[in-house]
């Protein structure tokens, strides 16, 4: 019982930082019918600039407390996000509209493979430790431990998730969103400046990304050039299964996620008597995936449907 | 001057002079090559082949019947392991490499039907994603089924495979023919280049076949294809079967020609360097799918010659050329699309529809 609180803890904690990264393909997906695989990458790069920065405070000594320096790093780590959302999309997404549905998911997969290896040749292809900066106080609860890192992390995801469905579903931007992810021309022809929108989508989508990043470095103590890649696909998997286009369905598909994985690393080797161990955790996630595409292609709360040409 | 040009290339002895000038160029090559280059160009050019034996079998699956697939090199994988398990000391099994070729490719088409069967009725993005995923837990299962049954041999991989021979000829050895030096690498060249030849014959006249013919209606129309009487289920089922075969029996080759397999070969940049092969060089081409092969080969290996091209003009090494190839590799990816879409060398068809209509492409290239 013990183990199930904790795994469903951790899970919970994983799944969060799943849904940020979720939202940012949901979104992009949504509106541009496109899988925007450069997106893990724009995480790992919030990731490693926020390191950066906080390498730069820590060396240089100056006496300011352990958040503030990690805060101090996603303030640089987001708008540069942005930046390289924005440039993304402008350069490699952009000229491309209206192009068969290859081609942009080929310049998707150049970006990601791109970025991946600037940021190998900037940061060097070890792994970075990320300085123990946060408080971790643990506390115990029904036998489980959770800490202070922990708590936070799904309290601010929570609350970023919050502002986030409601910029989508009260403001006039969130309308033109909706209106362009419907169709985009007969947005247009309304007064919506469609490429103005689209921009928006992948620099909110992007700063989702660098929270995430950070995030889950700090969770996991380390950051690294390749670790966009798999964040990013299990993600995706997450925007699926709650029905991708769908932000709520995003949210619900990250947290799941997190807790089917968590669990199921925890337990499967109960389950086979040992045969198969925690180490097919990324199993889980595209076992998830093919489940759900083959069996409700709509995702859990989409109402699209996958067998679209 | 186009139409001299035309006139040119209809005429018989002109084509029998350019095949025969190919001919001779292909049988020379290891030769050419390693007294110009060196014995490791020898080696390249083995792996070029073997990749445009990738890039064709992949091509069925995504240029003809227009199914992304991005989890291609599970198929190349299983072929691999396949050979490894059963020519080498891992099981004390050692099968000859006649009856393990055909093997490998029947049990990489079973795994192909295994994954087709239930994400068929999927498309476009979704069925890329599915067997990206389906690439991933074969390569998952490949790293860690060492136990508590070692099968795979984990991340280590599998060692000492038996080399290929048929009949008493040695590939791994140094043959001596009317004179001629063969080296272990020339040996496998002309093997490659045998099969390599075998694949495009079979892939030529797949194209022009009924069957061929119904995988190009599915690209173009699933839904007119269907009103025409094509099975869509089975003709998709057979496309993957058939690329997935492909993929086994290059896989077998490699696990001969390496000698070694291990996980780190299969990984999801393999199959997205494949995919980018068909990509590049012309979807559904078959001289455009060689060419995008040959130039993602050689490219990243010429690359290397940035090292010291870098020490003679800065005096030091700037970046890593090993680095740098991935990164030139992306970059030509982005380009091409943005200023190919269509891809180096497409194909004819392609290329009167673009000229005549450019609207006319849209509604089909929108499936693919």
């Amino acid at each position: 019982m013990d183990i199930f609180v904790q795994q469903l803890i951790n899970g919970l904690v994983l799944g969060a930082i799943y849904a940020l990264v979720a939202l940012g393909y949901t979104m992009v997906y949504g509106i541009l019918g496109l899988i925007n695989f450069a997106h893990g990458e724009v995480v790992m790069a919030g990731a490693m600039v926020a390191l950066s920065v906080i390498q730069l405070l820590v060396g240089s000594g100056v006496a300011l407390p352990g958040p503030m320096i990690v805060g101090l790093g996603l303030l640089v780590a987001i708008p540069t996000c942005m930046v390289l959302g924005y440039t993304i999309e402008r350069v490699a997404y952009r000229p491309l509209r209206g192009a068969p549905r290859l081609t942009p998911l080929i310049t998707a997969i150049g970006v990601s493979i791109l970025l991946q290896n600037v940021a190998m040749i900037l940061w060097g292809r070890h792994y970075h430790s990320f300085p123990p900066l946060l408080p971790a106080t643990p506390y115990h609860v029904a036998g489980a431990t959770i800490n202070d890192l922990q708590i936070f992390i799904v309290l601010l995801s929570g609350a970023i998730m919050a502002a986030l469905l409601y910029l989508v579903h009260r403001t006039r931007l969130g309308c033109a969103m909706r209106a362009t992810a419907q169709n985009p021309e007969i947005a247009g022809l309304m007064g919506v400046n469609i490429n103005t929108v689209i921009s928006i989508t992948f620099v909110i989508g992007s700063a989702l990304a660098a929270v995430a990043g950070v995030m889950v470095s700090a969770y996991y103590g380390i950051a690294h050039y390749f670790m966009g890649f798999m964040l990013g696909l299990k993600a995706f998997t997450a925007a699926v299964l709650g029905g991708i286009g769908n932000l709520a369905g995003a949210m619900v598909g990250g947290v799941l996620l997190g807790v089917i994985e968590s669990l199921g690393a925890g337990y499967i080797g109960d389950l086979t008597g040992g045969f198969l161990g925690s180490h097919y955790q990324d199993v889980f996630a595209f076992l998830v995936l093919i489940l759900v595409l083959t069996l409700r292609p709509s995702g859990l709360l989409g109402e699209r449907v996958a067998e679209r040409s | 001057m186009t139409s001299d040009w035309e006139k040119l290339k209809r005429d018989p002895r002109v084509v029998w002079a350019v095949y025969i000038a190919l001919a001779l160029l292909l049988l020379t090559l290891p030769f050419v090559t390693d007294w110009a280059f060196g014995r490791s160009w020898v080696r390249i050019a083995a792996f070029s082949l073997l990749y445009i034996m990738l890039a064709l079998g992949l091509n069925i699956v995504v240029g003809y019947a227009g199914l992304l697939d991005l989890g291609y090199v599970a198929f190349f994988a299983v072929g691999a392991y396949f050979y490894a398990l059963l020519a080498s000391p891992q099981f004390g099994v050692h099968l000859p490499f006649w009856m393990l070729l055909p093997l490998g490719a029947a049990i990489a088409c079973l795994f192909g039907i295994l994954l087709g069967a239930p994400t068929l009725r999927l498309r476009g993005d979704y069925l890329a994603i599915v067997t990206l995923g389906f690439g991933e837990i074969i390569r998952i299962f490949l790293v860690n089924l060492n136990a508590p049954v070692n099968i795979t041999n984990g991340p280590q991989g599998i060692n000492l495979i038996d080399p290929v021979s048929v009949g008493g000829y040695s590939f791994a050895q140094a043959h001596s023919v009317l004179g001629l030096g063969f080296p272990a690498v020339y040996n496998y060249y002309y093997l490659f280049l045998a099969l390599t030849l075998g694949v495009m014959f079979v892939s030529m006249r797949l194209e022009n076949s009924r069957i061929g013919r119904a995988w190009v209606a599915i690209r173009e129309d699933e839904v007119a294809a269907a009103a025409m009487g094509i099975n869509t289920r089975n003709i998709k089922l057979l496309a993957f079967a058939m690329g997935a075969s492909f993929g086994g029996v290059s896989g077998g080759l490699f696990a001969g020609f390496q000698g070694f397999v291990s996980p780190e070969s299969f990984t999801l940049w393999e199959s997205i360097t494949i995919l980018c092969m068909v990509v590049l060089g012309g979807m559904g081409n078959i001289p455009g799918v060689v060419l995008g092969a040959v130039l993602l080969v050689v490219l990243p290996e010429a690359l290397r010659y940035l090292g010291p091209l870098q020490q003679a003009l800065f005096g030091r090494v700037l970046a890593d050329p090993a680095d740098l190839r991935f990164l030139v590799f992306g970059l030509a990816l982005i380009l091409v699309m943005l200023l190919r879409p269509s891809g180096l060398w497409p194909s004819t068809t392609r290329r009167r529809e673009l000229s005549a209509d450019p609207d006319a492409t849209k509604p089909h290239e929108a499936t693919a």
